[in-house]
């Protein structure tokens, strides 16, 4: 492991630092000069504008001389963002959407077939009621246990430390949390076991079991792992929300008696309604496109394949690129009634 | 059983306002219950890291034969496995320390370009008037919702074929090898990142007050002017929020690192090699441990150290909406 090995890396990565100083900075310092070039024309213009009207009628002030529009200053500014997202993401999700018309390799014309596939093939069926699953147990129980601790914790000491810690799988990629629960649920055949699972398992009498081969019950463990890493988002937004609640409501509540069942149910949930839409929205967008946890944890074998890792699988694993792009469309398609659920909700609380 | 005492504990309390002497210690019983129940809870949330930092610790043979609970009675530590997962010669070995670099190579420029770039948008997008601005907004904004995949497939192939239509290049390919593969994964990076870049700063650049705007145009201030000496000071807490999530987004990354980054050690991040390890020597634990623990490590401390930004960008990225 010599710095040979590294030096052209860190080259990279200084001709990549010395790209963002020149682009952003040159950027900078076009919009300073040019607009300042043109108003020292104007001035110019018209102060000679002004000299010759003494002795003579004035002359027009020419289009050229006007100040410049706010228009091509704003464009200027955004010229570099709206590039790259031109590039990098229009222009392509509209291949994409062609794409999925054609077959593997993009040389001919197959319509809606691709699509036909996805609700054919017993293998992607499966894919799509493993998802459904996903999507339906990772909000529900990743707000409801974030609700839960956000409600307990409010009253806790040492609040701070306790959010941090169930806040913290936050921070862990899917890869690194997939590694750490398949550790959990690791089996052995015989002498002790090393897994955390396996051993409670067998301490209370069980045998020991391959837990992640061993369908319909893997999928529900790898949800778990997505909810472990999602809860602390939950915890945080909603502990924010009830926080904000005001205080004399919930002292107006106390006056009047309510015990703290009716106090969840009727003070808290209403008041933090906005941002409980907000947080399943959210993780159920994160979990139709949870990809990672799956392909580290069992790639997908044994009944535990989703849409996203399809998706990949179809597009650069096996080079079909039509089914891939249609998996891909579809997945958006998924997502386009959630966003309209929370755009009705957010127009609905701006008028109240 | 754990989560019914908290409940009935309150309802005690509740039944009996805490005007009383006795009712303010139930009170506090009741914080107590409710701060043990949350500490055990915490604790258990962070079981399954801490069994993994502690095995990675362990040596190979205690890791595969014993669970690492029994390091408590049996205890021996050894840095071992760190040693052989990052600087190991073999192939099988992890090697880890190039793929930490080429993350760090990743990281950087792929959360400075998105940043600096929206920031620029989202000041033109707030202060500067023209023509089909809040239009060009709400595209920008509704972009948010299109799911990567969507742009993966074209995505490659402009880098890899160009783009040409009806057989004329209109754009060479990139062709790029090696090291300068990098660049088509700042790139990418860069494009993803920008819809929820500029819409978080928006939601800040355009709640600044409007009279400094006018005060420092009245003084003479161009746009460019403003924006260094003005905006930029100002939305420096959002900029910070901006730059933990795009870092710790680009940092966890694996899908688009898979795609454009390649496989190699020239280029790969520790994703993409964790996940390898994890495929091809799913048994041998002395690494994964170890691995995991070498790519939790840095997001971990910027996350704990920068907590407060993260929230707070978190908060107004998610529930403003």
């Amino acid at each position: 492991m010599e710095f040979e090995d590294f030096a052209p890396k860190l080259s990279m990565l200084l001709y990549g630092v010395i790209a963002f100083v020149v682009v952003i900075g040159g950027l900078l310092l076009l919009l300073d000069v040019v607009p300042n070039y043109f108003a020292r024309r104007r001035e110019a213009a018209l102060i000679a504008a002004s000299v010759s009207t003494s002795d003579g009628p004035a002359p027009p002030v020419s289009r050229r001389l006007r100040k410049p529009g706010e228009g091509l200053l704003g464009i200027a500014f955004l010229i570099p963002a709206l590039l790259l997202l031109l590039i990098g993401l229009v222009i392509p999700a509209i291949r994409t959407i062609i794409l999925s018309l054609f077959n593997g390799d993009s040389t001919e014309f197959v319509g809606l077939s691709n699509y036909g596939w996805i609700f054919q093939e017993n293998d992607i069926i499966r894919v799509l009621t493993n998802t459904l699953g996903w999507v339906i147990l990772v909000p529900l129980l990743a707000t409801g246990v974030g609700l839960l601790y956000a409600v307990m914790v409010d009253r806790a000491r040492f609040e701070a430390v306790a959010k941090s810690l169930i806040f913290l799988p936050m921070a862990i990629s899917f890869v690194g949390a997939g590694i750490i629960w398949k550790f959990v649920y690791a089996y052995r055949g015989e002498g002790d076991q090393i897994g955390l699972l396996n051993w409670l398992w067998t301490t209370l009498g069980g045998e020991p079991q391959q837990f992640l081969n061993n369908a319909p019950w893997n999928t529900f463990l790898l949800i778990v792992v997505m909810v472990w890493i999602q809860a602390g988002f939950a915890m945080v937004i909603l502990s924010a929300a009830i926080k904000a609640i005001p205080a004399d409501i919930v002292e107006a509540a106390r006056l009047d008696g309510v015990t703290p069942w009716q106090m969840f149910w009727r003070v808290t949930l209403p008041s933090i309604r906005p941002s409980l839409i907000v947080v399943v929205v959210t993780i159920t967008i994160a979990t139709l496109k949870v990809f990672d946890i799956v392909r580290t944890m069992t790639n997908g074998n044994f009944d535990t394949n989703v849409v996203a890792l399809e998706m990949y699988n179809q597009a650069f694993r096996y080079q079909e690129n039509g089914q891939g792009s249609a998996l891909a469309v579809f997945l958006f398609i998924l997502v386009i009634p959630i966003v309209i659920f929370q755009i009705r909700n957010l127009r609905r609380q701006r008028e109240v | 059983m754990t989560t019914t005492t908290p409940v009935l504990a309150g309802e005690a309390v509740e039944e009996q306002p805490p005007r009383t002497a006795a009712g303010r210690v139930r009170k506090r019983l009741n914080s107590r219950t409710a701060t043990t129940v949350s500490i055990v809870i915490a604790l258990l949330w962070t079981v399954p890291t801490f069994g993994l930092l502690l095995s990675s610790f362990r040596p190979e043979d205690d890791i595969k034969q014993t669970g690492w609970w029994t390091f408590f009675t049996n205890p021996q530590l050894t840095f071992e496995n760190y040693n052989e997962v990052l600087f190991g010669r073999s192939s099988s070995s992890g090697q880890l320390a190039q793929y930490f670099v080429n993350s760090i190579v990743i990281t950087i420029p792929s959360v400075l370009f998105p940043i600096a770039l929206a920031a620029l948008a989202a000041y033109a997008l707030s202060w500067i008037k023209f023509r089909g601005r809040d239009w060009l907004y709400i595209g920008i904004f509704a972009l948010q919702i299109v799911p990567l995949q969507m742009a993966l497939v074209p995505l490659l192939s402009f880098f890899s074929r160009g783009v040409s239509v009806g057989g004329v290049t209109l754009m060479p390919a990139w062709d790029l090898a090696d090291e300068q593969k990098f660049i088509q994964v700042w790139f990418a990076h860069t494009c993803f990142a920008l819809p929820f870049a500029i819409f978080l700063l928006h939601n800040f650049v355009s709640q600044l007050p409007n009279e400094l705007m006018e005060a420092a145009r009245v003084d003479g201030a161009g746009h460019s002017k403003i924006f260094r000496s003005i905006v930029l000071p100002l939305i420096t807490p959002a900029l910070a929020s901006l730059a933990i999530f795009q870092f710790l987004w680009v940092w966890n990354d694996l899908l688009v690192a898979l795609i454009f980054a390649g496989g190699t050690r020239d280029t790969a991040p520790l994703t993409v090699r964790l996940a390898e390890l994890a495929g091809t020597r799913g048994g041998e634990w002395q690494r994964l441990t170890s691995g995991a623990f070498v790519s939790i490590v840095v997001p971990l401390i910027v996350f704990l150290s920068l907590q407060r930004y993260f929230v707070r960008g978190l908060l107004t990225g998610s529930v403003k909406g």
